[in-house]
């Protein structure tokens, strides 16, 4: 499967010894890194590690405060992402940045239009956009087709498409899976293993573990804006790639309290809603933390979304607490049940509002006499959690915009506190945060599984409270978890004992393989 | 990036809802006091003063309604229209119902509320965004203006609400201001508590900052809509209740155009066309400046279409220092 690794593969581009800081905060630190010809070189690391800035440094969109590159042989400093595309190193951004309502030719030659005196010859672009395709093995994408009516993977593909057409030798891609099917991932692989034939240097940003041992000939891991550890693929398991990314061992990041299940607070029966989820059923108990786990378009968000009311029910039966059928959002608070988006900037927060405003927006109740929301009390409220959580800001009336991304995660997981349910659906709760919020995430969630006073040392008892947690990463499910189930194209599979599970089991339920002999 | 920005952003607390108003307060002093040193003396009278002041009503009341429409992400252009029906209802009644003063004025702002509990409704039930709702009912609100008056004034006899924005007689000076510049500035102080204080003005900022936060959080957004609209409406009909009360007769014709110079307030005042931002204090200061402007050139005898070039550059010149100030706070 894995193709033969070319042992002396050429040094194409080298990176030495790259800082970056943005003010006071250290982005990069002395960062080296080496793509090669014939390599996919796997670039790994937390968000926030720095993969991201060093991807810029290198595509020209950021200067580097001190090191040097080298591309070809050649020093190679760009100034902006477009000399880096004629010396021949591409992007390829988890956003795409094609013009959806242009067809694949025109993007595929947008600002290098063959023809003469500002007129286009459409026939020798379409020529060259279709030999594009064909390089990367897709000649059914029609170069008349528009862009915007393609399927991401497409216009994946035509993004890639675009980078050939212009000769760059160096694409990068970063989170090419993130929104794709699992068929999808197939053919992109396929791509990619035919462009490390064909001598491209190609670098891979991702934190799907798996697709990186997978893909990749060499890893490398930064963490806070560090290279802490590099080698080729066959040499890392994924436990030790996860201890490098974390730094530290997994069993402290994931404390575990001894935990009571008590009555079942949360019971779903053959859920149905529009589109998705299809079939769903589970019962969640207070003092417990149930794990879904799936890929991305599975129906997790959408299950978790349905619950709370965000979406239609079709059929089937919800019951929360002694609250049968279906509720709003507005209801759903009162009812002690609380959600988390996925995404913090469009949905779980209004940026633009202050700290204070965003954690009590959900329980704007006993601010104020005669049912007024007085902004001292609001503020009061809002400090009991900054302090207990350690959220770092200047006061509570700061813009959630300003805040770094876990800062903003625990305001969005605080208002849940300050709401005080008892039932937390956490959707992606540390995705896209540093890994000293995400510890201080699992451990709150200990906490509350266990019935523990949040910021008490003494650890005196409450209520205990119920988390039904949608994660994409696995080792922090198996982490934090008491029960797994894994959804797949729409369906929920029946919740396991986390002792009970491994981790390839999970991942061939997630993908639909289990007990699926036609082989897809 | 968590680095700690220096300059306090934070745009919803009171306090700072002040220091956000302090950029359009120093523009309203530095324009009044550019005037006052080029304009005649005539200037910087006292009446002068309270002339500004009356004829900042009409606008200063649209734009309460308008901050609160504005703040809650949509936008309002039925605005002048509005104002033409309020005034042409008034006159109506007066005229041809024999109600009295008061019912009639409240009937003015019962219009306008109306309108404006339409084009709530229509911007949440059909999910039509509500620049082309009320770019709709700016059209049909004046056909029904002029329907109502058959398209001509309709005359009304003289009452005490013509004495709203009248100049104070000699015996009535302790008043300093107009009746019904008290009034704007009263309500301009409700308005201001009942987006800070309640429930409702909470909800009125989330929605506008992120209608899908405020969804999330339980907020009833489409219900918190159809309320902004329809106190934005009443101050619309408030502004045709001035508008009457300026021109003793209902004019169905009349304040074509001021849904602009409203808006034009309210983001003057730091409001933001995309919503989340903006207070009933900066749009007031707003509208001020525009007619310290207005006033200022008239003294001046300039022509009319230096008047219209300044204060389109000062609508852009005021935009482009918030924007400036936004990107350096971060």
């Amino acid at each position: 499967m894995t193709a033969t690794r070319v042992p002396s593969a050429p040094e194409r581009l080298q990176m030495h010894d790259i800082c970056k800081r943005f003010g006071s905060t250290v982005a990069l630190q002395e960062v080296s890194f080496t793509a090669r010809g014939g390599e996919v070189h796997a670039l790994v690391g937390e968000n926030g590690a720095g993969k991201s800035t060093l991807m810029k440094v290198l595509s020209g969109a950021l200067a580097p405060d001190s090191g040097t590159m080298v591309l070809d042989g050649l020093p190679y400093h760009p100034r902006d992402p477009l000399e880096a595309r004629r010396r021949g190193v591409a992007m390829i951004y988890q956003e795409l940045s094609l013009a959806p309502h242009l067809t694949v030719a025109e993007n595929i030659l947008l600002g290098v239009e063959p023809g003469r005196f500002g007129l286009v010859a459409r026939r020798e672009m379409s020529r060259r956009a279709q030999e594009a395709m064909a390089r990367l093995q897709h000649p059914e994408i029609s170069p008349t087709a528009l862009v915007g009516d393609l399927s991401p993977a497409a216009q994946q593909l035509v993004e890639i498409g675009r980078s050939l057409a212009v000769g760059c030798r160096v694409l990068v891609l970063d989170e090419p899976t993130s929104s794709l099917t699992s068929q999808d991932v197939e053919r992109l692989f396929e791509v990619i293993g035919h462009l490390r034939q064909e001598g491209h240097a190609i670098v891979y940003i991702s934190h799907f573990l798996e697709e990186v041992k997978r893909i990749a000939d060499r890893i490398t891991v930064l963490r806070d804006g560090r290279v802490v550890g590099g080698a080729p693929a066959a040499e890392l398991s994924a436990g030790e790639i996860v201890s490098l990314m974390v730094g530290r061992r997994l069993d402290e990041l994931y404390p575990r309290s001894p935990r009571v299940p008590g009555e079942a607070v949360l019971e779903i029966r053959g859920l149905q809603g529009v589109p998705l989820p299809l079939d769903a059923s589970v019962t969640l108990r207070r003092g417990e933390v149930l794990g879904i786990f799936g890929l991305v378009g599975a129906g997790r968000t959408e299950l978790l979304r349905t619950l709370f009311g965000l979406a239609a029910i079709r059929s089937g039966e919800v019951r929360l607490g002694v609250h049968a059928g279906p509720a709003s959002p507005l209801r759903r608070w009162r009812q002690g049940a609380g959600y988390l988006s996925e995404d913090r900037a469009r949905e779980g927060l209004a940026v633009g509002l202050s700290l204070a405003d965003n954690l009590t927006l959900s329980h704007l109740d006993d601010l104020g006499p005669a049912g007024l929301v007085l902004p001292r009390r609001q503020e009061a409220a809002a400090n009991r959690w900054v302090r207990q959580l350690g959220i770092r800001a200047r006061d509570a009336r700061q813009k959630v915009a300003s805040l770094s991304g876990g800062n903003q995660q625990k305001v969005a997981l605080a208002r849940l506190l300050h709401s005080d349910v008892d039932v937390l659906l956490l959707d992606e709760p540390t995705r896209g945060i540093d890994v000293a919020s995400k510890a201080l995430i699992y451990e709150l969630i200990d906490t509350l599984a266990a019935g523990r006073r949040i910021g008490d040392a003494a650890g005196a008892l409450e209520r205990p409270r119920a988390i039904l947690m949608v994660s994409s990463y696995l080792p922090e499910l198996l982490g934090v978890c008491d029960r797994i189930a894994v959804m797949c194209r729409g369906r929920l599979g029946a919740a396991q004992a986390v002792e009970d599970v491994t981790p390839e089991a999970l991942l061939l339920a997630a993908t639909g393989q289990e007990g699926v002999s036609d082989g897809v | 990036m968590a680095s700690e920005p220096r300059l306090d952003s934070a745009r919803s607390g009171l306090p700072s809802g002040w220091v956000q108003a302090l950029g359009p307060v120093f523009g309203l002093a530095g324009t009044y006091l550019l005037f006052a040193l080029i304009a005649p003396a005539s200037f910087r009278s006292l009446d002068n003063l309270e002339t500004i002041a009356r004829q900042t009503a009409i606008v200063g009341a649209a734009a309460l309604g308008m901050t609160m429409i504005m703040v809650a992400g949509a936008i309002d252009l039925s605005v002048g229209s509005v104002v033409a029906l309020g005034s042409v209802v008034i006159a109506w009644l007066l005229q041809f119902a024999g109600a009295s003063p008061l019912v009639a004025g409240l009937g003015g702002i019962l219009a306008g509320t109306v309108v404006g509990l339409v084009s709530g409704l229509l911007v949440t039930r059909l999910r039509v965004v509500s620049f082309i709702v009320t770019l709709g009912m700016m059209l049909a609100v004046r056909g029904l203006a002029k329907s109502i008056a058959h398209e001509q004034k309709i005359d009304a006899p003289l009452t005490w609400l013509n004495d709203l924005l009248a100049t104070l007689p000699a015996e009535r000076q302790w008043m300093l201001l107009p009746a019904g510049v008290w009034l704007v500035i009263a309500l301009a102080l409700l308005v201001a508590g009942l987006l800070r204080y309640t429930r409702l003005g909470r909800h009125i900022f989330a929605v506008g900052s992120n209608e899908q936060t405020a969804r999330l959080c339980g907020v009833p957004v489409s219900r918190v809509k159809v309320l902004t609209f329809l106190l934005g409406g009443s101050f619309f009909g408030l502004g045709g209740l001035l508008q009457f009360s300026r021109l003793t007769v209902g004019d169905p014709t009349a304040a074509v155009g001021l849904e602009l110079d409203v808006i034009a307030a309210v983001v003057i005042g730091g409001g933001s066309l995309s919503g989340g931002e903006g207070s009933v204090f900066g749009s007031l200061v707003g509208a001020l400046i525009m007619s310290v402007i207005r006033s200022g050139c008239t003294q001046m005898g300039l022509p009319n279409w230096v008047q219209e070039v300044v204060t389109g550059a000062v609508i852009v010149a005021a935009v482009a220092l918030d924007r400036w100030r936004h990107r350096r706070v971060g």
